[in-house]
């Protein structure tokens, strides 16, 4: 009967040990283990409207830089064009470029921070693809209501089947997410 | 310049078809000669990818415009490379129609 009970309790104290150690071990691998199975998702996309028509730019009037050029991802590009040149709210511009407003704002941070850098330090320019795509823009004729595409070599907007020049531009689609949809009010 | 249409049939007569990729027939117009000729698709019963072979085989006739109903996203990725208008109308005209609307004003 004693050693039935030693068995017994050995045994309990044994288990206790095996629990205590693996809590241990999970406790401090927990952190790794997070990372593998909740892993960042990958970024979306951006769309953008074409890259930009030029190579790079290099600093004039100064002794040659000696840094490595600073590289300027197109949707960079994009996002200050849309911000700066055609003086959009940073709503709108996200919507056009399919990703949602922090990420707009991020990218055109990280923009301006880059052209800043490339003026103080008198460093290259040079224009690269990050992660974006370019897709036409659509329009839609108001009378016969036609939806067509404008290729660069035509130069007048107008209906192709009505001759109309009451034309609309249409948006890309919109992101999923339904809270952004009610915000929007770009269709003008 | 060359208009190509997607027809339900091989006459002036017959109808619009709303499909690109899928569609029985292609209306070829030459606003120089005035010339209309139909051209059959071999991919009506492809089991997939129609949208981008008749595209490429539609670049390589040199049309700079194709009138259709809808446009597959497969067909837009590839026709939007080269320099082509595409434009999609809801009204299912006859071709006949479709010609005169397209080469009135030019």
């Amino acid at each position: 009967m004693f050693k039935l009970q030693e068995l017994k309790i050995g045994f309990f104290l044994e288990i206790s040990i095996i629990k205590k150690i693996i809590f241990n071990v999970l406790r401090i691998f927990s952190l790794y283990l997070s990372i593998f199975y909740y892993m960042s998702r990958n970024s979306k996309s951006r769309r953008i409207n074409a890259p930009p028509r030029f190579g790079g730019y290099k600093p004039w009037g100064c002794p040659p830089g000696t840094g490595e050029p600073v590289y300027l991802l197109y949707e960079e590009y994009e996002a200050l064009k849309l911000a700066d040149y055609k003086l959009m709210n940073h709503f709108e511009a996200a919507v056009l470029m399919g990703i949602s407003r922090p990420t707009f704002a991020r990218i055109y941070e990280n923009a301006r921070r880059k052209i800043a850098l490339a003026l103080v330090e008198t460093r290259e320019i040079v224009t690269i693809n990050g992660n974006s795509y370019t897709e036409k823009v659509w329009y839609s004729c108001k009378k016969c209501h036609t939806r067509f595409t404008q290729p660069s070599s035509l130069e007048k907007k107008t209906c192709p089947l009505c001759r109309s020049e009451s034309v609309n531009g249409i948006l890309p689609e919109p992101l999923q997410n339904p809270q952004y949809q009610k915000n929007i009010k770009i269709n003008k | 310049m060359k208009i190509v249409i997607t027809s339900t049939g091989d006459q002036l007569s017959s109808k619009m078809d709303d499909r690109f990729g899928r569609a029985p027939w292609f209306c070829v117009h030459d606003t120089n000669t005035g010339e209309n000729s139909f051209i059959a698709n071999p991919f009506v019963d492809s089991m997939g990818g129609a949208g981008t072979k008749t595209s490429e085989m539609v670049a390589e006739i040199g049309a700079a415009k194709i009138i259709s109903g809808h446009f597959g996203p497969k067909a837009k990725t590839v026709l939007e490379k080269f320099d082509i208008q595409l434009i999609e109308t809801n009204e299912l005209l006859t071709i006949e129609e479709l010609i005169k609307k397209s080469t009135e004003s030019l």
